[in-house]
């Protein structure tokens, strides 16, 4: 059997509330995205970026927060919010993230207006195809897909200066000097961005996507889908087109046909190219083009709009849509503790942090006057952005002596990284346990932050 | 598209190449897809490129060089150009790639400071452990092992705080550019049994240790401080040891060539030590100021003053 060759998809504009507030958020987030990575930003130490993904020395700036690789938990919370407000949003009201916020549906969008302010509107757009490859067409897909590989380009570019100097990457990629990593980086997101929101388009959502596939899984009857009121629009005798003779609601009704005038405008309008008449479709990315496209023409004939519309299966079939269920509860209690968790944790985030490493080559050494001494390098990072004066302390460990290298007291500037060199003497008691337990105490200068304790262990033979 | 190789994609049938051998045995014609192709293509004119770059052709003992260069120092301060190879450009990283550079001047750093500021300046005492173990574990870990422990009887333990030759920054750095040689002689034959067991019970009853017998002590005492065994003259009559001679000091807890700590009971322990004084002693620490550079043995001298016993 030969495969079905794809037929191009050619949406059509359309006018609408939906249509409006797509084009709110893409703006936003173009905005945010473009922008973000030249926004600058003054601090005491470190980069004068807002937000700057500095890998080379693994700290994460935003904006007054600086993230380091030991707050990796925060990234998991963070990402388990997503997932939660996911389930919480999908299971309220089904696609939204698809039809509004995903990156595919927006960067799809932008290339759909570049297309049409080239090629023109739908019919303009067909016309060009079906005559052939004259130089009109080929001037013009050119200008169209040089115009999609520029913006491929500078939102790959823009990706990447979230994890350098925006400017400097700027000058340095233009010069040829940028790191390899950088032009890789650029390269990659390029063709990815031309190859899917140009090219593949709708079958990204449709084949790759594998959030499409699961997504099912969250909905019931309650959740919020783009449906056809199909008793509306087909009445007794299905639908119609107006007619001189079916051209009243009144002579239709009469006439036994619904309220779909069956001018195919809602088809034309679909991303994904399928017909909402024919009941919901792994396709359909909720993106409510068709109900601006179905509202548009009931308000020209003047009747009532929602013949295409968000609503749940409960109301379609005559019910009331609940949407605080025992499931929006769950979610939504689960997404609030994760954000307090959150928002805890960065809210009280400790000035510093130390890890002890024990010498073990050798564990204790016997010295001249018969006491043991044990030795430990501890690793101290100052995360905050003030500088710390710190005192190391023993707690737990009665009649150690300690010596300390560099000095009893260190000073770490923000963000520095220091060893401190400690080595504790014990005269034994008779029956001593092998190994006791002690803890190092970090004391930072008066209320600067809290002590730090670090457990750690004396062995004495 | 594979399971029915005589159709093509709109179902017509696919054409042969024409040629027929065997009377009747044809071939399909199936060329290969269009982006193959020009993947194909692709490669060759990487590969000319290559060629063009890098060394690629064998002619007979020599081969083509490529136009890519490499620029690195030599070991006596002349910069060269050679075409590219990977040894030249390990040469080049490792004298201007960026962790290289900044470890020059660190070392540069660490050349002019004191051996003072190496232990006591944060940012100076960081690098110093760093370079320090790594100069430890090439040069000096093999006989003292990776942690400076020593091995007992042989090598000296560097992390107690008993020091033959002295525990100051300046010794330990003197130590190791000038090397040292610790001499024990052979009492194998000077003295009777009942002597070499006095001996060892005094030495014993130095440190402290218990279960000895008094009058064997009092005896060995004497003849430790006697001109004829002598032992004095390095020991000193306190048993202290003289780090001038690189004498040990019998009176401490630290054992450095018998295995005292190391036997539960006295018997075991006097026999250790009579094996020391009938073996005597030979150790020899080479001397390193010929195959170090000065700073690299102050940076060492810093990291195993350090290490836990410095004094
Ligand atoms: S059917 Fe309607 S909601 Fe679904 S993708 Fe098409 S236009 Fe969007
Ligand atoms: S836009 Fe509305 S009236 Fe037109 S075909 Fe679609 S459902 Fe029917």
């Amino acid at each position: 059997m030969a495969p079905e060759i794809p037929i191009a998809i050619y949406p059509r504009s359309v006018k609408g509330r939906f249509r409006n507030l797509k084009y709110a958020i893409l703006i936003l987030a173009y905005t945010v995205f473009f922008l973000l990575p030249w926004m600058r930003w003054e601090r005491a130490t470190g980069p004068q970026q807002a937000v700057l993904f500095d890998l080379p020395s693994r700290h994460f700036y935003f904006f007054d927060l600086v993230v380091f690789p030991q707050n990796i938990f925060w990234l998991a919370i963070l990402l388990l919010i997503a997932a939660l407000l996911l389930f919480f949003v999908t299971g309220i009201a089904g696609r939204v993230w698809c039809g509004y916020f995903c990156f595919q549906t927006l960067w799809t969008d932008a290339y759909l207006l570049i297309e049409r302010w080239v090629q023109g509107e739908r019919p303009a757009r067909m016309r060009l195809r079906a005559h052939g490859w004259t130089a009109e067409r080929i001037g013009k897909l050119a200008l169209t897909h040089a115009m999609w590989l520029a913006l491929a380009f500078w939102t790959g570019f823009t990706f990447a200066a979230y994890w350098a100097d925006a400017p400097r990457l700027l000058t340095s990629f233009v010069s040829g000097s940028a790191p390899f990593a950088a032009y890789a980086t650029v390269l990659l997101l390029t063709a990815t961005t031309y190859l899917f929101a140009g090219v593949v388009r709708e079958q990204v959502c449709t084949y790759m996507c594998p959030y499409a596939r699961f997504q099912s899984v969250m909905f019931d009857r309650d959740t919020l889908i783009v449906s056809y009121d199909r008793n509306r629009g087909e009445g007794a005798g299905g639908r119609h087109k107006v007619t001189r003779a079916l051209k009243s609601r009144d002579e239709r009704q009469a006439a036994g046909h619904g309220d779909c005038i069956d001018c195919g405008y809602c088809v034309q309008v679909c991303p994904t190219g399928i017909d909402i008449r024919d009941g919901l479709q792994v396709e359909c990315i909720h993106c409510a083009l068709c109900v601006d496209a179905c509202d548009g023409i009931m308000r020209n004939l003047g009747w009532r709009t929602g013949l295409i519309g968000y609503t749940s299966e409960r109301a379609l079939e005559g019910g009331r849509t609940r949407f605080f269920k025992l499931k929006t509860w769950g979610y939504g209690a689960a997404l609030l503790l994760a954000a307090l968790l959150l928002v805890n944790s960065v809210a009280t985030r400790a000035a510093f942090d130390a890890s002890v490493r024990q010498t073990r080559q050798p564990l204790t050494v016997m010295l001249s006057d018969g006491s043991i001494q044990n030795s430990y390098a501890i690793v101290v990072n100052n995360t905050s952005v003030h500088d710390l004066e710190l005192r190391v302390g023993v707690v737990g460990l009665a009649g150690a002596s300690m010596s300390v290298q560099p000095a009893d007291e260190i000073e770490l500037h923000p963000e520095e990284s220091l060893t401190i060199y400690v080595k504790l003497r014990l005269t034994l008691q008779a029956k001593a346990p092998k190994r006791i337990p002690f803890d190092f105490a970090l004391v930072p200068e008066e209320g600067a932050s809290a002590p730090l304790k670090v457990p750690s262990q004396f062995y004495t033979r | 598209m594979m399971d029915e190789p005589n159709k093509q994609r709109d179902g017509s049938e696919v054409g042969t190449t024409g040629h027929v051998w065997d009377g009747d045995l044809q071939e399909y014609n199936n060329p290969l897809p269009t982006w193959w192709i020009w993947a194909f293509y692709g490669t060759v004119v990487f590969a000319v490129v290559y060629w063009f770059l890098y060394p690629a052709w064998p002619i007979g003992k020599t081969f083509t060089r490529g136009v890519e260069t490499v620029t690195y120092t030599q070991a006596n301060g002349k910069q060269t150009t050679v075409p590219w190879s990977s040894r030249a450009e390990f040469v080049h990283d490792m004298q201007s790639g960026p962790e290289a550079i900044k470890q020059k001047t660190w070392l540069e750093k660490a050349s002019q400071a004191s051996m003072q500021q190496l232990g006591t300046d944060p940012q100076l005492l960081d690098f110093t452990m760093k370079i320090g173990k790594r100069l430890f574990g090439d040069n000096c870990a093999a006989c003292h092992g990776a942690g400076g422990q020593g091995v007992l009887g042989h090598y000296p333990n560097l992390t107690d705080d008993a020091w033959l030759w002295g525990g100051s920054l300046a010794e330990i750095r003197q130590t190791i550019a000038q090397g040292r040689h610790g001499f024990m002689p052979s009492f194998q034959g000077s003295f009777t049994a009942t002597q070499l067991t006095d001996l060892a019970e005094f030495v014993l009853s130095l440190s402290g240790t218990q279960g000895g017998n008094p009058e064997a002590v009092q005896r060995g005492a004497r003849l430790f401080r006697s001109d004829q065994a002598g032992c004095f003259y390095c020991h000193t009559a306190a048993g202290t040891g003289n780090r001038a001679v690189g004498s040990a000091n019998l009176a401490d807890h630290v054992w450095t060539i018998a295995d005292v700590s190391g036997s539960p009971s006295y018997a075991g322990k006097l026999a250790a030590v009579e094996g020391v004084i009938k073996q005597g002693v030979q150790r020899q620490m080479p001397a390193w100021d010929h195959r170090l550079s000065q700073t690299e043995i102050k940076l060492l001298a810093v990291y195993v003053h350090a290490l836990g016993g410095g004094s």
